[in-house]
């Protein structure tokens, strides 16, 4: 299997004295679906921003699809970031854009032309059954909705991983387990790579996955 | 409200700078105008012993435009009465040459005294007359004007400047949220910005129209035209073409240059 995330004896910090992650390694295959876990404040959210370059490596090598995080190019991350779709727990859509122009994001950014990415749009918010809204603007929606459409964002380009930081949060049960359904959706339907950093792995997953768990700087795979 | 607010704020700071830099035009203007009327008005008066050439003195002398004889006809002619014809061929014989020297611009008070001196280093030049001293004072005035217009439109522009500069600030703010979601999913600088550069050329356009219109009705309904006719020089208040095109250029100018330097110093959210 390929290998889409490397990471060698990885330390990421956001200044010299403090040190998040400590000379960590692992990787994630193609296709897999992985779970990274810790208490508050472990580096959770910190290791997703280096896996989408917000953060470069402060020792070790990180690379992710291909493309190696140290000292990256702002052209080269643009690029990278163009086949990786990323989902927050406070869903970051842009507020005074339609749900369709929101959705439509990655596919103007990746030069889609207009009929090729309204079809594609359509058929994305049909899935997450918004095709209704998309007239619609962000706050309009409830953050269940909010959610659903900053999945269909994510997916809008068919990247190579999807990125999620707590996309669950801020969701009642009946919401979250629509975005694990589409979450586990992309990796079994379109053979997506699945980067989730949650506080809990939910107990309805249907699907194998991979666990890691950070603890005092540390990341270690838990079988 | 609050985005309708900032973009006020920008049109009126872009606004005023252009308000004053036509102000200064029309000032260098009635100046430049004002120097023509002196300059076609004002002549010095050169006695000589002997018929002197334009050429080599215009050639000796760049600020001189032209050299003409005064005929002394009108004056001999008076005296015809009193005077038998021996006296009057005598008299035109003896009597000296006057020429009457046009200058190419209007001259400063020192140019005048160095050329009146240069001249009388000439053997067959007796006197050299100037009238500059009347003239001298409303053109002072109004070059003092412009110097004080100068410093007044260089404030202006520092203010206004600074003034934008908190606008473009606030944009930055209100666009930051925007900008960095792009980032997120790889949009380059050019495409992250557009909205900002397609405002802030907006906002300038506005602001140039804003400046035509407002010399448009002030040139049309000629509330300035009896000054001017006061000191007998004509000034164009706006040339559409001319104006026009600087004011789109210097509006256009700032607000993309400042538009550049608020994406430039953009740091993405981490």
């Amino acid at each position: 299997m390929d290998k889409v995330i490397i990471a060698k004896d990885l330390t990421l910090s956001y200044n010299s004295n403090e040190t998040i992650i400590n000379q960590s390694s692992f990787d994630i295959n193609s296709g897999d679906f992985v779970f990274i876990t810790g208490a508050s404040g472990s580096g959770k959210s910190t290791l997703l921003k280096s896996l989408y370059g917000a953060l470069p490596p402060k020792k070790g090598e990180l690379s992710v699809g291909g493309v190696v995080l140290n000292n990256i190019s702002s052209k080269k991350l643009n690029f990278l970031r163009r086949h990786v779709g990323i989902v927050f727990q406070d869903y970051k859509l842009i507020k005074e854009w339609t749900i369709e122009k929101n959705v439509m994001l990655p596919l103007i950014i990746s030069g889609y032309a207009k009929d090729v990415s309204e079809v594609q749009v359509q058929k994305l918010l049909t899935h997450v059954k918004l095709n209704h809204q998309l007239g619609k603007y962000p706050l309009e929606l409830s953050g269940g909705e909010q959610q659903r459409v900053a999945m269909a964002r994510a997916l809008a380009h068919n990247p190579i991983i999807i990125l999620a930081d707590e996309p669950t949060g801020n969701l009642d049960d009946y919401s979250s387990q629509v975005i694990w359904n589409l979450l586990e959706g992309a990796c079994t339907q379109l053979k997506t790579t699945v980067v989730v950093v949650t506080h809990h792995i939910p107990e309805t997953m249907k699907l194998d996955y991979k666990h890691f768990h950070i603890e005092y700087g540390s990341i270690y795979e838990v079988t | 409200m609050k985005s309708l607010k900032s973009h006020f704020s920008l049109i009126a700071a872009l606004f005023t700078i252009l308000f004053t830099v036509q102000v200064y035009q029309i000032l260098d203007r009635s100046i430049s105008s004002y120097e023509e009327s002196l300059r076609a008005n004002y002549s010095m008066v050169v006695i000589a012993t002997s018929a002197l050439d334009e050429g080599p003195i215009k050639a000796r002398f760049p600020l001189v435009r032209s050299l003409e004889e005064i005929s002394p006809e009108k004056v001999i002619k008076r005296l015809e009465k009193d005077m038998d014809k021996t006296s009057l061929g005598l008299l035109r014989a003896t009597l000296p040459k006057f020429y009457k020297l046009s200058l190419e611009h209007y001259p400063q008070p020192e140019e005048v005294d160095m050329l009146s001196s240069k001249l009388m280093n000439l053997k067959s030049i007796k006197k050299v007359e100037s009238f500059s001293q009347t003239h001298d004072q409303i053109y002072k005035l109004l070059v003092l004007y412009k110097g004080v217009t100068q410093i007044f439109a260089f404030a202006i522009f520092i203010v206004t400047m600074l003034l934008i500069a908190k606008e473009m600030r606030i944009w930055q703010f209100q666009h930051q949220d925007r900008m960095n979601i792009m980032a997120l999913f790889g949009a380059p600088m050019m495409l992250r910005s557009a909205v900002l550069f397609r405002l802030a050329i907006m906002d300038a356009i506005i602001a140039a129209i804003l400046v035509l219109i407002t010399f448009s009705i002030i040139s049309a309904n000629g509330w300035a035209e009896p000054y001017f006719a006061d000191i007998n020089i004509h000034v164009d208040i706006f040339n559409y073409a001319k104006d026009g095109f600087l004011h789109f250029a210097i509006a256009l100018s700032l607000s993309t240059i400042l538009a550049s330097l608020l994406i430039l110093t953009h740091k993405e959210e981490v």
